[in-house]
Formats: structure tokens, C-alpha cells, sequence
């Protein structure tokens, strides 16, 4: 009982850290371009992501 | 956003972002951006030019998003820049699409966070069923419960608003959709496990409630994908319509302004080649253009001074100066929009297919569920566990494996239907393509290529296609585009020709060594009994050739007509083309039944007749055929037509083929029976689980499990259709 008081609280905060993480890179607009973000991966250009 | 200018710029960044502190925001179509390496050329190429301070490309979108210092560049030089490296660019009206993102985006988020809470809550709830085996006491049971409740309550309140809203406004009209029992069946588990638990009960369904919301916004989205992107494209096609107009003010200075800002009185100037942004008036300058946009004749009227032109029509000749009578919404152009969006308004009365099921199916879902709930009432159980087995029914026979059924076919159709060239403009397309049983096509553009090519070129020399093409290249006129083309056909690479002077209506001419040569009108050459030849050629011998250009057929047109009337439908030809030339192509494709000289509104009436016999499919591309296409059942357009009527048909196809207008056709009837069998999954579905469900046997959990199950099968059956491309050469 006493390990559920930490580990329930534990759990929840890190799946919503997983959330959190998820709607930054939503609203970063991360995936506004998938087709794009596939092909700058490959890219050999000097420059690197701005 | 925020952390970007949270982070301290290097000092030589500051000095320069003294001078540039009014940076605007722009973001442009670029219609040719298919690769991974256009999309490196378009940013290299923008971010060249100065005062652009940062620039990032969409390769799904084919868009691209500049920050610039308006002081040091304009709008039409980052056009020019990405013309200079291949690129038709062309500036987005500012904020129009941004709110179908904005939906798409805001379903993703809520997708998100019920996925979360679903998670959760199940752990949760895991937890203590297996608790009920073992050893579990009632106090934790009471906090885990609680947990539960503190995850769902502002999750539902949130994640279920799409559901909650649509239901409420569809209630105000007096009528039932699949969100009202939906949002029913959230709304009552969770308050009744609010209740169940402030009691220390053992019946909390907080899990069923947010696992239905989370399966039913995935549909959402995937719904809603689909739109924002259909409408994306249909803005690409608008903006790159419009472009710039070159401005002659009173001193005699030109400038660039967009094309829509034109106002009448304006002088513009239109150079060889550029369409004409504006309705107006020739003031100098004489030559040809190109109205195919307007009147679908595909061979080039002649204009002179006081001549009126419309916009959208294409300057083939010399410069010519044009003062603006209309511009904007009040054009021609514009108007043939309105008429066929007025046109349009006749389609609105149908309802997609999901729709009509939910009228019937709602009211039998809330039946069911009410009937459920006073029977275990009347026979004794208490409320609730009446009210679960209620709960349990709601959600079983919630029609979400019908709502994911459709847009599940859709997507995968679409997608299908994208690698095969044809693409979808409107969601209840397929539905309708299924239902055809008569074909018409247009003849220019549709059934033809479009353009005129060389026909004759086996009796033509060598050394005298080289000679023409070398005067060709320097006139954008169709039929000395025609030359150059089957040269480049030919040798591969064609000589420019130097010291050309064109001669409106007439031809070409350059002074040889030999003396003088001429490609031109076969009168102009000193040609005679050349038969039909469109064009003649003179070498500086005096030796005549005679060329004949015609607007040929797709290559697979005969083929592809044959296949359709093998499949069963009933295949005419309609065109505002001459007879002659509408039997010549009908006869050569294989059409029995035509009609020629048919103006808008004769081709109008032709498809109504038609329509009350059966349902058409209309393949057209120019502009006068808009209202046709928006008359038809349904309508296909190749994909280099007119802007306008790209948005006016329901399908565009790509490429010189005509096959695409047969794969889309038996595309949407294997779609069609993709969505009867996902029907009839969703069915049997419910007559083995509502009965089930009604006597008690099913808790809400298993009830959102089994209805989620059910979408799972009836997404996966959907993606066979998409799936299956090995094999089936297109």
C-alpha cells in the first residue's frame, strides 16, 4: 500500500510526460511535413537544421 | 515560438536586425516541388534572394513559408527567383486554410490526451479486477476508483466536445446523428460512475467511456486528414490561378502588383506568354491569344486594338498593353465560377451514405437502449444496474464502426487512387462514380491531348524539322511549339535559332546565308496545293514542306473506351468543337454517338435529359464545360485544365493517359463493395452483440472493447484496398 502512494503518482507523471512531450512536437509543428522531415534526413548539405 | 526569441542573438545578428525589423510573414504555392531535392532547390533559391531572412518548404503541402524584409525584396522577385530555377511559384491568399489545420491539428490533440487518459484509466482498472481475485481491500479499490475518476472527468469534458457539440446542434435542429447516442452513452457511464464511486460502489465505467471517445477521435481525424488536405490542394490550384499583373502608371513606370488589387482604368502590360490577369480592353499591340480557358477552342484567336480580352486568356504573340475594365471577383472568369457554383447547389440535397444510415439507425440505437433499461427495471434489477446494461447497449450498437467504415474506405481509396494519378476532390466522389451507367467526354483536352502535334513527321527530313525547330524555339505560338517538340523528339536537343523575327498571323523569319527562311501560314510561305498542312516551311532555297499539326488523341483513348463499353456503360462524345473535327475524333476512339457546335447550355440540357434517365459521368476539362461537369452525377477532369475547373469536378487525373478515368471508375466500385461488406460487418456485429448486451451479458467495458474490435476489422478490411497493388499494372 505504502509503494502504490509513490508508484500510481509515478506512473501517471511519467506517461504525462510522454503527452507533454507529444503535444510539444504537435504544436512545434513537427509533423506538418512528413514527407519533407523524410527526405532532410538524408540531406548532405553543410548547413544543419534551423 | 516563445524559445526562439527567448535565445540571445550574436552581436553581428543584432545590428543587421536593426535594418530589418519590420519582417513579413508569406507563404507560397510552388506547384513542381515533388522531391526531396526540389524541396533543397526551392529553399536555396529563395534564401538567396536578399532580405529573405528565413525560408522552410512543405513537401506534402507543395508550399513554402518565407520570412522577408519587404524593404529590400518583393513578392514578385521571390516568384521570379524560384521561375529562374524551374519552379511555378504563386502567392497563397493569406489565411485562408488555416483553420481546416487548426481542426486537424486540434482533433490530433484531443486524440492524444484520450489515449492517455484510456491508458490510464485501464491500468487503473486492471488493477482492480485483479484485485477482486485476490486480496485487494476496499480502500484502495475506493482510491484507484477515485484516480480514475480524477483522469476521466476533465478528459471526457475535453476530449469529448466534437461529439458533445455536433450532438447539441443537431438536437436544436430537431433531429438525431450518431453523436447524439454517442455523447449519450459518455455522458451517462461517466456520471453514473461519478455517482457509483462517490458511493463506494463497485460499478465504475469510467474506462468504457474514455476508450469509446479515443477509438471515435481516431476516426475523427483520419476523417478530417482527408478534408484538410483535399482543401489544401483545391487552394494550391486557386492561388496559382491568380499571380501578378505588370502595372504602367501615368510616368510611364511599371510595377508588379497581385493580379486580384487591379482596379479598372489600370494600364497592364502582358508580355509574350503570360496569361491576362484582368478583364480589359487592347490598348496597343496586335497578335494572338490563347481563350482556350474561356471558350474551350483550342486554336488561337486573333485580337487588335479596342479588341476586348478576358482574363485567364493567354498572350501568345507580342507584348501587348490592356486597360482594365474588370478585375477580380467581377471578371468573366469569376462569373463562369458563379454559374457553376450555382450549378453545384443542386448536388447539396445528397447526403453521404453514413448520414442517411445514422437517420434510421439513431433513433433504433436510443430504442434499444430505453427499452433495455425499463425492461430490467420492470423486472426487478435496480436502477443501476439497469441503467449499465442501458450504458452497455448505448455503446454496443453505437454506429462508430459505421462512422469509421466510410472514412476508412476513403482514405485507402484515395490513396490508391493518388499513386495511379487521379485525385480526389470531393469525399462522396466514389459513391457517386459508382453509381454510373453513361460516360460523355469532352473532346479537347480530354479525349485529345490538348495541344497540336506533328502528324506528318515521317515525310519530313531531317535536316529541314532541324532548320524549322531552330526558328520555332523563338515563338511560344502552339504550332511552333509543336515543331520544336518533335524535334526535341527526335534529336533530343534543338539549336535556338538567333536573329528570328516574328510576324503576328504570319510566321517566323530569319535571314540565312543562303538567304531567307520562313516557318509560317502556308499562304505567307508562297505555298500552294499543300492539301490541310497548318504550317509550311521555306528553306532559303525556296523548297516548301508542308507540316500538319493536329491535337491527336491520348495515346490509350481507343483502348480505354473500348474497356468501358465492355464494362456495360454507355460511352458519347459531347464538344463545342466543329462537327467535322468531333467526328473524326469520335470515329478514331471509337465513340458511335456524338455531338459537335454544342454550346454551355446546350451541353447543359444534353446532361440533364441524361440525368433523368440515369446517373453520368462527365470527363471535360475547358472552362465552358464547368457548368457541364457540375451537372453531371459526377465529373472528371485531366489534370493540366483549367484551375477552375479543377475545382468544379470531382476527380482530376493526371498524365497523357486516359486509363486513370477507367482505374478510377473500377476503383470506386471495388470501394463501393468495400463499404457494403464494412456494413454488413457493423451488422452482424450488432445482431450478435445487442441481444447479448440487452440481457445483461455484457459490461460497458466489454461493450467499448467488442465496439472497438469491430471498427479495428472494419478498418483493416478497408486497407486491402489500398494493400492490393502487386500485380495489378496500371
Amino acid at each position: 500500500m505504502n509503494a502504490l502512494a509513490w508508484l500510481i503518482p509515478a506512473a501517471l507523471f511519467l506517461g504525462f510526460l510522454g503527452l507533454v512531450a507529444f503535444l510539444w512536437s504537435l504544436n512545434s509543428g513537427q509533423y506538418e511535413d512528413l514527407d519533407g522531415a523524410a527526405w532532410r534526413a538524408i540531406n548532405d548539405d553543410e548547413d544543419g537544421p534551423d | 515560438m516563445s524559445v526562439e526569441a527567448a535565445i540571445p542573438q550574436p552581436h553581428g545578428a543584432d545590428s543587421a536586425g536593426d535594418t530589418c525589423r519590420e519582417e513579413r510573414t508569406l507563404s507560397l504555392v510552388v506547384e513542381n516541388m515533388n522531391c526531396g531535392g526540389c524541396l533543397r532547390s526551392v529553399e536555396k533559391a529563395v534564401s538567396a534572394v536578399p532580405g529573405v531572412a528565413h525560408a522552410r518548404a512543405n513537401l506534402s503541402a507543395k508550399r513554402i513559408m518565407l520570412r522577408f524584409d519587404p524593404e529590400q525584396c518583393a513578392e514578385d522577385t521571390l516568384v521570379e527567383a524560384l521561375a529562374g530555377a524551374g519552379f511555378r511559384a504563386a502567392v497563397m491568399e493569406a489565411g485562408k486554410d488555416a483553420d481546416a489545420d487548426l481542426a486537424e491539428r486540434r482533433y490530433l490533440r484531443r486524440v492524444a490526451i484520450a489515449g492517455f487518459a484510456a491508458a490510464n484509466i485501464m491500468l487503473l482498472s486492471l488493477s482492480v479486477w485483479w484485485g477482486n481475485a485476490s486480496d485487494m481491500d476496499e480502500v484502495t479499490q475506493a482510491l484507484f476508483h477515485r484516480l480514475s475518476a480524477l483522469i476521466a472527468l476533465p478528459v471526457v469534458a475535453y476530449a469529448g466536445q466534437p461529439f458533445f457539440s455536433s450532438a447539441i446542434s443537431a438536437l436544436k435542429a430537431r433531429r438525431l446523428n450518431m453523436d447524439v447516442p454517442i455523447s449519450l452513452a459518455v455522458i451517462l457511464a461517466t456520471a453514473m460512475s461519478v455517482f457509483q464511486t462517490l458511493n463506494g460502489s463497485q460499478q465504475v465505467y469510467f474506462d468504457a467511456a474514455v476508450t469509446l471517445l479515443f477509438f471515435l477521435l481516431i476516426g475523427r481525424w483520419l476523417d478530417q486528414r482527408l478534408r484538410t488536405r483535399a482543401h489544401g490542394e483545391a487552394q494550391n490550384l486557386l492561388s496559382l490561378q491568380s499571380g501578378f499583373a505588370t502595372v504602367i502608371s501615368a510616368g510611364g513606370k511599371q510595377r508588379n502588383i497581385p493580379a486580384y488589387a487591379l482596379t479598372p482604368g489600370d494600364k497592364v502590360l502582358i508580355s509574350a506568354g503570360e496569361r491576362v490577369p484582368a478583364d480589359g480592353v487592347l490598348l496597343s499591340g496586335r497578335g494572338q491569344i490563347d481563350q482556350s480557358l474561356i471558350t474551350g477552342e483550342s486554336d488561337p484567336a486573333w485580337i487588335d486594338r479596342g479588341d476586348a480580352i478576358h482574363a485567364g486568356t493567354l498572350n501568345l504573340g507580342q507584348p501587348i498593353t490592356l486597360e482594365v475594365t474588370a478585375a477580380d471577383e467581377m471578371t468573366l472568369l469569376a462569373e463562369i465560377g458563379r454559374l457553376m457554383a450555382n450549378a453545384e447547389q443542386g448536388r447539396t440535397s445528397y447526403r453521404k451514405l453514413a448520414d442517411r444510415m445514422a437517420r434510421i439507425y439513431a433513433p433504433a440505437v436510443h430504442l434499444l437502449g430505453a427499452v433495455t433499461f425499463i425492461t430490467w427495471l420492470l423486472l426487478g434489477a435496480g436502477w443501476e444496474t439497469a441503467l449499465t446494461y442501458a450504458i452497455a447497449v448505448l455503446i454496443i450498437t453505437c454506429p462508430c464502426a459505421l462512422a469509421l467504415a466510410v472514412p476508412a474506405v476513403q482514405i485507402a481509396a484515395a490513396s490508391r487512387l493518388f499513386r495511379n494519378g487521379v485525385i480526389l476532390k470531393n469525399a462522396d466522389a466514389l459513391e457517386r462514380l459508382a453509381e454510373i451507367d453513361t460516360i460523355v467526354f469532352d473532346k479537347t483536352g480530354t479525349l485529345t491531348l490538348g495541344h497540336p502535334s506533328l502528324i506528318n513527321g515521317d515525310e519530313i527530313s531531317g535536316k529541314t524539322l532541324a532548320a524549322a525547330a531552330a526558328l520555332g524555339t523563338a515563338s511560344r505560338h502552339p504550332y511552333a511549339k509543336a515543331v520544336v517538340e518533335a524535334a526535341r523528339a527526335r534529336f533530343g536537343e534543338v539549336d535556338a535559332g538567333t536573329d528570328v523575327e516574328e510576324r503576328p498571323g504570319e510566321g517566323l523569319r530569319r535571314i540565312a546565308p543562303g538567304g531567307e527562311e520562313r516557318l509560317g501560314a502556308p499562304s505567307w510561305c508562297g505555298a500552294r496545293d499543300t492539301g490541310d498542312a497548318s504550317l509550311c516551311y521555306r528553306s532559303p532555297e525556296g523548297k516548301i514542306t508542308p507540316f500538319q499539326l493536329r491535337d491527336t488523341l491520348r495515346p490509350d483513348a481507343f483502348e480505354t473506351i473500348r474497356q468501358l463499353k465492355a464494362l456495360g456503360f454507355k460511352v458519347s462524345l459531347l464538344s463545342g468543337d466543329r462537327n467535322g473535327a468531333v467526328e473524326e475524333a469520335a470515329a478514331a476512339a471509337g465513340i458511335e454517338e456524338w455531338r459537335g457546335e454544342a454550346n454551355p447550355a446546350e451541353k447543359i440540357a444534353v446532361l440533364q435529359r441524361l440525368g433523368r434517365g440515369g446517373k453520368t459521368l462527365m470527363v471535360g476539362d475547358g472552362l465552358n464545360d464547368a457548368p457541364a461537369l457540375a451537372q453531371a452525377h459526377i465529373s472528371i477532369s485531366p489534370a493540366k485544365a483549367v484551375d477552375i475547373t479543377q475545382r468544379s469536378a470531382d476527380l482530376v487525373f493526371q498524365g497523357n493517359n486516359l486509363a486513370p478515368v477507367l482505374d478510377a471508375i473500377r476503383i470506386a466500385a471495388r470501394a463501393r463493395n468495400m463499404a457494403f461488406q464494412n456494413f454488413a460487418i457493423a451488422l452482424a456485429y450488432n445482431t450478435v452483440c445487442v441481444p447479448l448486451a440487452m440481457s445483461g451479458y455484457v459490461t460497458p467495458l466489454v461493450a467499448a472493447i467488442a465496439m472497438s474490435t469491430s471498427s479495428i476489422l472494419v478498418t483493416v478490411n478497408a486497407l486491402r484496398l489500398g494493400a492490393v497493388r502487386a500485380g495489378e499494372g496500371t
